[in-house]
């Protein structure tokens, strides 16, 4: 896989997508908090089917930045676009029905309650008419399992409790919920940063295949390797802006590297690190 | 790129069996208890506890603790407690006393008043819950002392002194909708029952069993009533998820507050129901009624395979634990052990419960 990544091999950056409009525009995002400034000015846009990486140091604004983007916050400055539509998101649930979803690192997933039951939460289906209206069970269990099977995870049953499934299997659950729930942007937040290196590719491959259908994702991290593995632009955030966005092909892991470092320190470091981080 | 790399963790399962399957069940404990508290009394009791008539005299206990061991669980479920509802039976039978003796209000408005009042209080206790953010175990109990003390407050006020409001029976007699709430239940099919010898009568030829006494059935009703919300809507898979975890519900579009706020409600209507059904019963309410009674609904609750941290657990679990509850209760006093002995078996069963429900929920959520 490193091999791919510095290399325009199998992933479409350079294809028509370039061409395609941006699904949603965010331009100059400031973001004040009392007498901090969070963030100031923040260009970022988010095309069809591209996986556009977010990547920073820790308090450089990611975590601000993407609240702002799913209806979290309210920014105090700059404006939002959807499909070239000035939009004014009031709460996440806004944000939800323009297509913005997020998967926070908590995945919103409860443990006890079976991957059915968390796929459906909060929208289950229903069917039958009024004093008799209930979930459609059947239809949600075939849904679970045939979704799940297209993220290529083949679950013992639909009543699995969510516990029982490993932490990239569980990211991939909430990917796959967002994706049928009609998300045409997919923020992920830090989704590889506790999973191992099998566990990781996996969520990798379903990136991957869920930009295949043409969602836009938003992968924020800050490792190198990761974003890289999968990215076709990558935008580094400091200090609350941002540094430019650079296309795969033409950024090296150690230039990335250095900007989300502030571009000092790290050139010393990388000698003695031995090119660990 | 990982297409395979997903699709082999298969080979590392075992095949689950029936028996597995069975084992993951939240009522699997309750059942497993009845069974065995069931096979306790049929060696050691006398053989009259089985009969219709025996039944029928430890179903009663077990039906009016049953209605709010639902309730409970049903809120238990839903990630909080309500150590009040033993002193809401106090108080709601103070209300629906008052109503029909003091104010002499017919029943199809006593009952709706009572209910109401009840609710609006439920309302209260959560909405603190709710706003404040302190656990439901504190504030509760806050209402168990300030919902039994203004029953002993207002029974004094409502029949000059007294700590018993009396008249209730003389009050609701003819009531179209006393049978709702009071006596037996398919009388005339029992008297036909034993017309034809199914089932035993006294000399004069009137059957032992005059009918099925109405907490039954509205304790199995609403057992079904609970089932059927928490597996089957909406609603019920909202309760899970608000006990399960509040933030990952409401981050997925669950209304939390509301969820639990109702659940609140509901589990003070459980108790209202039990202080209406039990106050025409007994033809008066005094301010000890539903003494306690929040400690058996919640262990009846917990056999019944809540878990204490919310989220998960059943109805028809809490349904079996009730049962557990009164067959002990009522079974010792068919036996030669002293009667005493009950608590003792209630907290081993309570303690039993929590291990296993503890060893359950690690299996389910794969826990090691």
């Amino acid at each position: 896989m490193t091999q791919q990544m510095t290399e325009d091999t199998s992933f479409h950056h350079g294809s028509p997508q370039d061409a395609a409009k941006p699904i949603i525009e965010m331009q100059n995002i400031e973001k004040h908090f009392g007498n901090i400034i969070a963030l100031a000015g923040v260009s970022f846009d988010v095309k069809p089917g591209e996986c556009h990486c977010l990547l920073g140091d820790n308090g450089a604004g990611k975590s601000t930045f993407i609240k702002t983007m799913s209806g979290v916050h309210k920014p105090t400055k700059g404006a939002i676009t959807i499909d070239g539509q000035p939009m004014n998101f009031d709460s996440p649930r806004d944000a939800m029905e323009a297509g913005i979803a997020t998967v926070f690192q908590d995945l919103a997933m409860i443990p006890l309650m079976s991957v059915t039951r968390n796929f459906f939460m909060g929208r289950e289906p229903l069917k039958g008419s009024k004093p008799f209206r209930r979930m459609d069970i059947e239809m949600m269990n075939q849904t679970t399992v045939e979704e799940m099977r297209k993220m290529g995870i083949n679950l013992r049953g639909p009543d699995q409790a969510v516990g029982t499934l490993s932490g990239g299997e569980r990211q991939t659950v909430a990917i796959a919920r967002a994706v049928y729930f009609g998300a045409r942007v997919l923020i992920l937040d830090e989704p590889t940063s506790a999973l191992g290196v099998r566990q990781t590719s996996n969520v990798l491959a379903t990136i991957d295949r869920v930009r295949k259908q043409g969602v836009g994702v938003v992968f924020i991290s800050h490792n190198v390797r990761h974003a890289l593995a999968v990215g076709d632009r990558f935008t580094v955030l400091n200090r609350g802006k941002t540094l430019g966005t650079a296309q795969r092909g033409q950024i090296t892991p150690e230039e990335l590297q250095d900007l989300m470092a502030g571009g000092q320190e790290m050139a010393q470091l990388e000698g003695s690190l031995g090119g660990t981080v | 790129m990982a297409d395979t790399a997903q699709t082999v963790t298969d080979e590392r399962l075992k095949q689950e069996g029936f028996g597995a399957r069975l084992m993951k069940r939240p009522e699997l404990g309750a059942i497993a208890g009845v069974i065995l508290v069931t096979t306790f009394f049929l060696i050691t009791a006398d053989s009259t506890m089985f009969t219709l008539s025996g039944i029928m005299n430890f179903m009663t206990p077990a039906a009016q603790l049953g209605i709010l061991a639902i309730g409970a669980a049903m809120l238990m479920i839903g990630g909080e407690f309500d150590l009040s509802i033993g002193s809401m039976v106090a108080f709601a039978g103070l209300i629906f006393g008052a109503c029909v003796v003091t104010l002499g209000l017919p029943l199809i408005l006593a009952i709706p008043l009572t209910l109401a009042v009840a609710a609006g209080l439920g309302a209260v206790n959560g909405v603190i819950v709710l706003k404040t953010g302190l656990p439901s175990f504190i504030v509760t109990l806050a209402f168990l002392f300030i919902l039994r003390g203004a029953s002993l407050v207002g029974l004094k006020l409502a029949s000059g002194g007294s700590t018993q409001l009396r008249g209730v029976r003389d009050a609701v007699e003819g009531d179209w909708l006393a049978p709702m709430f009071s006596g037996d239940a398919f009388g005339p099919i029992f008297a036909w029952l034993a017309q034809i010898g199914l089932i035993d009568t006294f000399k004069n030829g009137t059957p032992k069993v005059p009918g099925i006494p109405v907490e039954i059935l509205w304790f199995i009703a609403l057992a079904l009533v609970a089932t059927y919300v928490l597996l089957r809507t909406p609603q019920g898979n909202w309760i899970f998820a608000s006990g399960g975890d509040r933030n990952a519900a409401s981050n997925s579009g669950v209304p939390v507050r509301k969820v639990k706020i109702s659940l609140f409600m509901v589990t003070a209507l459980c108790g209202a129901l039990v202080a209406i059904i039990t106050v025409m019963d007994a033809g008066s309410t005094d301010a000890r009624r539903g003494f306690m009674k929040e400690f058996e609904a919640i262990i009846a609750a917990v056999i019944g395979g809540c878990l204490l941290t919310g989220g998960y657990g059943s109805a028809i679990g809490a349904f079996f634990g009730a049962i557990i509850f009164g067959m002990v209760t009522i079974g010792l006093t068919y036996t030669d052990f002293d009667q005493d002995w009950f608590q003792i078996f209630l907290g081993g069963m309570l303690l039993i419960a929590v291990l296993f429900n503890n060893y359950i929920r690690k299996r389910v959520t794969g826990e090691r």
